[in-house]
């Protein structure tokens, strides 16, 4: 018998699994790695780069080579570590990166192109000419790589829940136990999570006792979940906890989430994270069969699975003499204990009555076949030996997992006696403890030896060896950011759990300095990677954006528009008859509007009721225009500046009695204005005796625009209209509304505004007004049509955050006095240099121009602007549009191109005044 | 996320809250030009401690001050803003 397997008969093995399509047993409780070897698979992988064999390596999430992708469909997971997956029944599982198979895999050739794939090979196709990068990229990408990605809809759903504890304790080990025991009876709130299935650490394997019992500890309270991450620490003890309710791949049971994510405050954090065993680097240390000392002890004792019968130790510590023990008491046969340390411990010596035990012994090479091992060449003081066997266990040391305390801000201290990181002083109220506070096997730290650095891995996952270390040292990268940027090292699913330390320790030996000079890469978020799907949690589909419903909603959809979200909102864009097109529906509107009326739903634009006897005071303060010397029942344009000058937003303003006040400002921009009018009010001047109530959502509003406009309210009112920007109220349908003759869309126009809940019959007595008189509803399409023309800019448009009100054309109506937020800045010299983006308008012969469109002088010339907004002349011909174009103002009549390369357009257009129609505004005066 | 404990509300989570600036951009309407431009592009931006203007936008919408280590985000004080600081 040779290979690895399960101890003793294997009766209760009544899982049924697949891995590559073979049909395999498994355990429960069994990890698919425990399951693979106990049916004696050892190549379970091939490597990222050289396609080299891999095998399983450790037992934990810090797996580096044993990356399958389990389950299928819409939840197939890549890359999923063996090591940290529980088999259920029916479970699916596959190799990667490998073609046409795990064994023979053609990619493999990649390893004898290893001198050209050397650390820093992307950044060096960089050079040269741009044609070779191309070249190689489908190459890299095809040869390559993880895992596939799923392509169709996960499925299942993710959950997200919040909680409060005082104490959260991360790691079910001994040392975690323990402090959750603690915390609970001192009457403490305590949550405590362990990524495993099980509670118990390092006793699982063995090593130490479990202080208390899962009962005990919920008995006392303590909320226990298993198989939960703590994914990252952030700021003042908030903390998110991966929890997997199922395994990778697999159907939760109807209506349950397949994972949940914690959001947890804590106002105490215990981190028993325990600590990571690090390899031992010589070359061949990545062929199927090597594995970490600890994790050989796991398989024989938690899961009677022994990953080798003919086993060799490779040590600088201890803790692995452990391992020997466990081997000899499985069955196994313990050839050799190669001991890098020169002198007998306590421990070697009394090993060295049962087992055959070398100092000064290092494993230098491996050789073997078919993703099994069989031999490992070995110098010990000063000869070569060689030894049979099938399994080495290799121990290089312990890291203590330091990442959440690290996250935390937490500063590290070097500990010599184990080569490694150990938390320093907390940033926040954290606390660690156990193998993560550095109680570790401590090792020998005599000279590295290393004849080959070439074939030594040192990071497994990225396929990094000591020579690609040696090299990017060679070629300059001194800091280790850089370092890890040129080798990769330390990246992917892995993040260097087992790599960085002896990466640290090969960088220091080559730069000649100790490790903590060498530095450390800073630790991220996620401990172990994190689906997407948990980030997003319920907040997917329909949910990612939810929709808010206008008081109209109803009406609208009875009319069958296509719809557009606007804000919060979905709006009508159009409502096209059965059989038109957008753009056909759009025009017909727009035209309606130009020629009879139309009713579009304006209930989304932002509302503020200002009112007190300082109401005139706070508005002059927002709005950049005169306002104050408005008189009452009159209304009229303006827009608000930011501190540096730009335009914020813009609406109307408007006088309902001596000291109330209606201010409109933009859909978009509605929660920034309340903002805005509290910052100035509250911040900038409290002594104003005013009241500001946000009202956006309160009324719905109702534009009416056309020529035949006013006889069509007149009927409805049985009252005059009011005059163009004045105001009224009346009843329409029995419904008390507030009228405002505003113009939008440069016809005759009045915006009607009554409470949501009771605006349907006002919108149901307009329409069918407006219908008789040949009008119609209109939606956004048309209503961009109308404004493009008559040259209205947008918030977010043509005012993009960049423009001042002299760039929009809008300099003559700033109140000379200033006092208003933003008049300060206006003086800058900047923002008057005469080479400013300017609005202009744009108009051209051919029926449309692309939106977006560059403006220059020729092809290739410079871009010197770009097209804001879009539309086709609503009653003429022809494509008009919006635009920014350097020192607009003074270049009426240039001919420029507006140039999209990506929608392959390119359209001759002439410079001109940002109107094009009714240029004297003589169609909305009375 | 961070939290922040509101003077009016008690601890809460950072989600709820708005910055909005740094105590020493903020521009009132009678200051000179060159005074207002100075707060806007050459505040000190401390790489430590400094007094921020938040809002408790989606609590009592009352605006507080935070005096905040700008690498570690510890909060040392919160208090309710008082114009008088400005003055």
């Amino acid at each position: 018998m040779n290979g690895p397997g399960r101890i003793g008969r294997d009766e209760t093995a009544t899982l049924r699994f697949t891995f590559d399509g073979r049909s395999l047993c498994a355990r429960p409780g069994d990890t698919l790695a425990a399951a693979l070897l106990a049916n004696g698979v050892g190549l379970v992988a091939r490597s990222f780069k050289y396609h080299r064999p891999r095998g399983i390596m450790a037992a934990g999430v810090e797996e580096p080579n044993a990356l399958v992708t389990v389950g299928e469909g819409g939840r197939t997971e890549p890359n999923t570590r063996a090591t940290d997956v529980f088999v259920y029944e029916g479970m699916v599982a596959r190799s990667q990166n490998r073609w046409p198979s795990l064994a023979f895999d053609l990619g493999a050739v990649n390893a004898l192109a290893a001198p050209v794939l050397a650390a820093g090979f992307y950044y060096k196709t960089f050079f040269g000419p741009p044609a070779r990068w191309m070249v190689y990229e489908k190459l890299i990408r095809r040869a390559a790589g993880l895992g596939k990605p799923p392509t169709l809809a996960d499925p299942d759903r993710h959950q997200h829940r919040a909680a409060f504890c005082d104490v959260l304790v991360v790691g079910g080990g001994p040392a975690g136990l323990a402090a959750a025991d603690d915390a609970a009876r001192g009457g403490a709130r305590v949550i405590l999570v362990e990524q495993d299935r099980a509670l118990g650490g390092c006793a699982l394997r063995g090593d130490g006792e479990m202080p208390t019992s899962d009962a005990a500890l919920r008995a006392a309270g303590v909320r226990i979940l298993t198989r939960t991450t703590a994914s990252g620490v952030w700021d003042h003890g908030f903390v998110t906890l991966a929890e997997r309710l199922v395994e990778p791949g697999e159907a939760p049971p109807p209506g349950q989430p397949a994972q949940r994510l914690w959001h947890v405050r804590a106002e105490r954090i215990v981190l028993a994270t325990g600590a990571i065993e690090r390899p031992v680097t010589f070359a061949g240390n990545d062929r199927p069969g090597v594995m970490l000392s600890q994790a050989v002890r796991t398989y024989i004792r938690r899961f009677d699975v022994l990953p080798g019968r003919r086993v060799v130790i490779a040590t600088n510590n201890d803790d692995a003499y452990r391992t020997a023990e466990a081997v000899a008491a499985a069955g196994g046969e313990v050839v050799a204990i190669l001991d890098s340390r020169p002198d007998f411990t306590e421990v070697a010596r009394a090993a060295k009555e049962r087992f055959r035990v070398h100092t000064n012994a290092f494993p230098h090479s491996t050789k073997g076949r078919s993703g099994r091992l069989r031999s490992i060449g070995a110098d010990i003081w000063t000869e070569r030996h060689s030894f049979d066997a099938d399994l080495l266990a290799m121990s290089g040391g312990f890291t203590p997992v330091v990442h959440l305390h690290s996250q935390a801000g937490g500063k590290l201290d070097w500990r010599a006696d184990i080569q490694a990181f150990v938390p320093g002083a907390s940033a926040q109220a954290i606390t660690s403890v156990g193998g993560a506070a550095g109680e570790v096997a401590p090792i020998g730290t005599n000279a590295v030896h290393l004849p080959h650095p070439k074939h030594s891995f040192v990071d497994f996952q990225n396929d990094v060896t000591a020579a690609d270390i040696d090299l990017a040292w060679q070629e300059g990268y001194r800091s280790v950011e850089h370092l890890k940027r040129y080798t990769t090292l330390g990246m992917a699913t892995d993040q260097g759990k087992t790599s960085n330390m002896a990466a640290l320790a090969r960088l220091a030996s080559v730069a000649g300095v100790d490790i903590p000079q060498a530095g450390l890469t800073t630790f991220r978020a996620p401990f172990t990677p994190l689906a997407l799907g948990a980030l997003a949690g319920p907040d997917g589909g329909g949910h990612a954006a939810p929709r808010r419903r206008l008081a109209l909603h109803d009406r609208h959809a009875a009319l069958a528009p296509v719809w557009q979200p606007l804000g919060y909102w979905d709006r009508p864009r159009a409502y096209p008859a059965a059989g038109e097109s957008l753009n056909d529906a759009a025009i017909r509107e727009a035209r309606a509007v130009r020629t009879s009326a139309g009713i579009i739903d304006v209930s989304t634009l932002a509302k503020f009721a200002v009112s007190g006897p300082d109401a005139a005071a706070l508005l002059e303060m927002v709005c950049a225009t005169g306002v104050a010397k408005l008189g009452v029942g009159r209304g009229r344009y303006t827009f608000m500046l930011r501190d540096d000058g730009m335009v914020m937003d813009d609406g109307t303003v408007w006088r309902l009695d001596e000291t109330r006040w209606l201010l409109t400002s933009s859909t978009g921009g509605a929660d920034r204005m309340e903002a805005h009018l509290s910052y100035v009010h509250r911040v900038l001047a409290p002594h104003l005796r005013v009241s500001v109530v946000a009202q956006q959502e309160h009324f719905a509003g109702i534009a009416l625009a056309g020529p035949l406009a006013p006889t069509i309210l007149a009927g409805l009112t049985g009252q005059a209209p009011p005059a163009h920007m004045g105001l009224a109220e009346a009843s329409i349908a029995a419904v008390r509304v507030l009228i405002l003759a505003a113009s939008y869309s440069g016809e005759r126009a009045f915006e009607i505004y009554a409470p949501g809940a009771i605006a349907g019959p006002v919108w149901d007595a307009l329409d069918r007004a407006t219908c008789a008189q040949g009008g119609c509803p209109y939606g956004l399409e048309a209503l961009e049509f109308l404004r493009i023309e008559k040259g209205h800019v947008v918030i977010g448009a043509e005012a993009d955050g960049r423009t001042t009100p002299h760039d929009l054309g809008l300099g003559r109506m700033l109140r000379k006095a200033g006092g208003y937020v933003g008049a300060q800045a206006l003086g800058r010299p900047a923002l008057s240099a005469p080479d400013r983006l300017q609005l202009v308008g744009l108009e051209t012969a051919e029926a449309s121009l692309p939106e977006g469109a560059m403006l220059v002088a020729r092809a290739g010339a410079p871009v010197e602007g770009h097209v804001t907004s879009a539309a086709q002349r609503v009653l003429g011909q022809g494509g008009i549009a919006l635009g920014l174009l350097a020192g607009g103002r003074a270049r009426l009549g240039d001919r420029l191109i507006a140039a999209s390369p990506t929608r392959g357009r390119h359209v001759a257009v002439t410079v001109t005044q940002p109107l094009f129609y009714d240029p004297e505004g003589e169609r909305y005066r009375d | 996320m961070m939290r922040i404990d509101c003077p009016h509300c008690g601890p809460r989570a950072q989600s709820e809250f708005g910055y909005e600036r740094t105590l020493d951009s903020i521009v009132t309407l009678d200051m000179p030009a060159d005074e207002a431009m100075a707060r806007l592009y050459a505040r000190a931006n401390p790489r430590g401690l400094d007094d921020e203007l938040w809002r408790h936008g989606l609590g009592c919408r009352q605006w507080i001050v935070l005096r905040r280590h700008r690498v570690t985000h510890e909060i040392v004080g919160v208090a309710a803003f008082d114009p008088a600081i400005l003055s």
